[in-house]
């Protein structure tokens, strides 16, 4: 079983069935279904999720990327303060930063005075924190490898010898 | 003006090929979903287009030599050493044409004249017998079955023999059946050839993509076969570089000479940012090539079962980039068939008769496209066969 196939082609579309991927990586389909299993139950798969154009969502709200500065902690690095923000609803992802900011903190589906009040509420005040800094997206051309902008037609003719 | 008196009948009774007829239909349907393309859907290796932004940069643009930059014929005598085990003189035994599709025209117009019969596999790609009748030459089809793989058998080619008989195309891994010719097929072919006087020209451009484990075999590489045998490659399907026009030809010293003369009165020289570049694909891209093999060999499997478990019998391809189902049971002939699935389902797939006689019954799906493009459009051919089914 190639397993990085297995998730080259789920990276690429999730929705593919154990029968496609099967007859694809040339495996019997109870193989790749044990093998989906596995990844799932050793958190290598942590879950399927769609990838939306956001702008052609009626009353979608705004992506933000919030990226702090914090104090870390002897011996607990910047993990503390990580867990208490990613426990919170409204963010989507936590990351860990090299370079001038530590933390990159992605919150969406909101309205930009939701994204300010939380900032100000919920991020700014906490112990640690030294700064932020707010980036709204303003327009996606792309994400996960798919490209949202409509010309990315195929510009090979529609028929070829 | 009588522009009729001035176009010499064998040029104006050449018809367009129907793969053209077929893409004027396409054309006039909107928003179709075509799996009709003979290209790749992957961009050229980024070495090779960061090599071609070099030379430009360095402002390389004059001619090159008229059988191209001597570095890129080395490097393609390495790759064929390396490729199919066989040595070729970079300096007398290869040329860099454009595209492989001028190599073909080349040995053609090279060898044939009138009176003179070219062997053609059949269903095969469509330039073949259109350039030998340009040349007042004889194209003979010789069909293949998919009892036999759709490989040229030894007994078929032995019927089509003649004192005439002056070239074998050999095209294979072929376009459109996705056929290929195995070692011991060769051989018996070889077998057929070594007391002729008959050259073969061997049109190898989907090499590269063979699959199931089983490595390209070259007829050059058969005892007795190098020196009657003109391969035929080129950049655009293993390094997809179709739009950069660049294939080569490697043979026998008696015929490149010939052929050059040809080349350099027609072309000059092949583009040179083209030529550099080539020189990048064949050295770097080596991984991308590997990449895009296994892509292809993918959804190969994909689309061979989801034809096969719709009830269009497919045979399975060993090479290129093309499945080429049975639609017989449909009771449509293949030209009936396209425009129906374009006209109900707006997918375009090419009648297998636009291929040589012997592909009417089949059509030509290629799936150099996206796995997701590919499911689409299965789904929707596997709609209209359930709302034709008698």
């Amino acid at each position: 079983m190639n397993t990085n196939k297995l998730l080259d082609l789920l990276r690429q579309d999730a929705r593919l069935s154990n029968k496609e991927l099967a007859v694809m990586l040339g495996e019997t389909e109870e193989t790749v279904e044990a093998e989906i299993k596995r990844l799932e139950g050793d958190g290598i798969i942590m879950g399927y999720s769609a990838i939306i154009n956001e702008e052609k969502v009626d009353e979608y709200g705004v992506t933000a990327i919030i990226e702090l500065k914090i104090t870390p902690i002897k011996d607990r690095g910047f993990d503390d303060l990580a867990h208490t923000i990613m426990e919170y609803e409204e963010v989507d992802s936590v990351f860990l930063l090299s370079g001038a900011n530590d933390l990159s903190v992605t919150i969406s589906g909101t309205s930009l005075r939701n994204v300010a009040l939380f900032v100000s509420e919920r991020l700014a005040v906490l112990d640690g924190v030294l700064s932020t800094t707010t980036h709204f997206i303003l327009r996606r051309y792309k994400e996960k490898g798919h490209i949202f902008n409509e010309d990315n037609f195929d510009d090979r003719g529609l028929v070829s010898p | 003006m009588d522009y009729e008196r001035l176009i010499p009948k064998k040029i104006s009774d050449i018809q367009p090929s129907g793969i053209r007829r077929f893409f004027d239909i396409a054309q006039r349907v909107e928003g179709v979903i075509s799996l009709s393309v003979g290209e790749p859907d992957f961009k050229t290796p980024w070495a090779a287009r960061k090599e071609a932004i070099n030379i430009l940069e360095k402002g390389k643009t004059a001619y090159t030599a008229n059988a191209g930059l001597i570095e890129l014929r080395k490097t393609v005598c390495n790759y064929l050493k390396d490729f199919i085990n066989t040595e070729y003189d970079p300096g007398s035994e290869v040329i860099i044409t454009v595209g492989g599709s001028e190599a073909i025209d080349l040995a053609i117009r090279a060898m044939i004249e009138p009176g003179d019969e070219v062997l053609v596999p059949e269903p095969s790609f469509v330039c073949y017998s259109p350039i030998t009748t340009m040349m007042g030459g004889t194209a003979v089809p010789i069909v293949t079955r998919v009892e036999d793989n759709f490989r040229l058998t030894a007994a078929a080619l032995k019927e089509k023999i003649t004192p005439r008989t002056k070239l074998l195309i050999l095209p294979y891994p072929n376009n459109p059946t996705g056929a290929v010719m195995r070692r011991e097929d060769l051989e018996a072919i070889a077998e057929v050839l070594r007391d002729t006087n008959i050259v073969v020209a061997s049109d190898e451009i989907y090499a590269e993509m063979t699959y199931n484990g089983e490595k390209h075999v070259s007829i050059a590489q058969i005892d007795g076969m190098k020196e009657r045998t003109l391969v035929i490659n080129g950049f655009s399907k293993a390094y997809a570089m179709t739009g950069w026009r660049l294939g080569y030809v490697a043979g026998p010293q008696p015929i490149i000479k010939q052929m050059l003369k040809l080349h350099q009165y027609c072309i000059m020289s092949s583009p040179t940012v083209s030529q550099y570049a080539a020189i990048a694909a064949m050295e770097k891209c080596d991984s991308d090539v590997k990449h895009m093999v296994e892509e292809y060999d993918m959804r190969r499997r994909l689309v061979v079962k989801e034809f096969n478990d719709m009830g269009l019998p497919c045979f399975e391809p060993e090479g290129a980039f093309y499945v080429f189902p049975c639609i017989k049971s449909t009771g449509m002939a293949s030209m009936e068939f396209c425009e129906k699935l374009i006209n109900e389902k707006k997918i375009a797939v090419v009648p297998g008769s636009a291929f040589g006689a012997s592909g009417e019954g089949y059509v030509r799906v290629s799936y150099a496209y996206s796995i997701a493009h590919l499911t689409t459009a299965l789904d929707r051919i596997r709609e209209f066969l359930e709302e034709h089914k008698k």
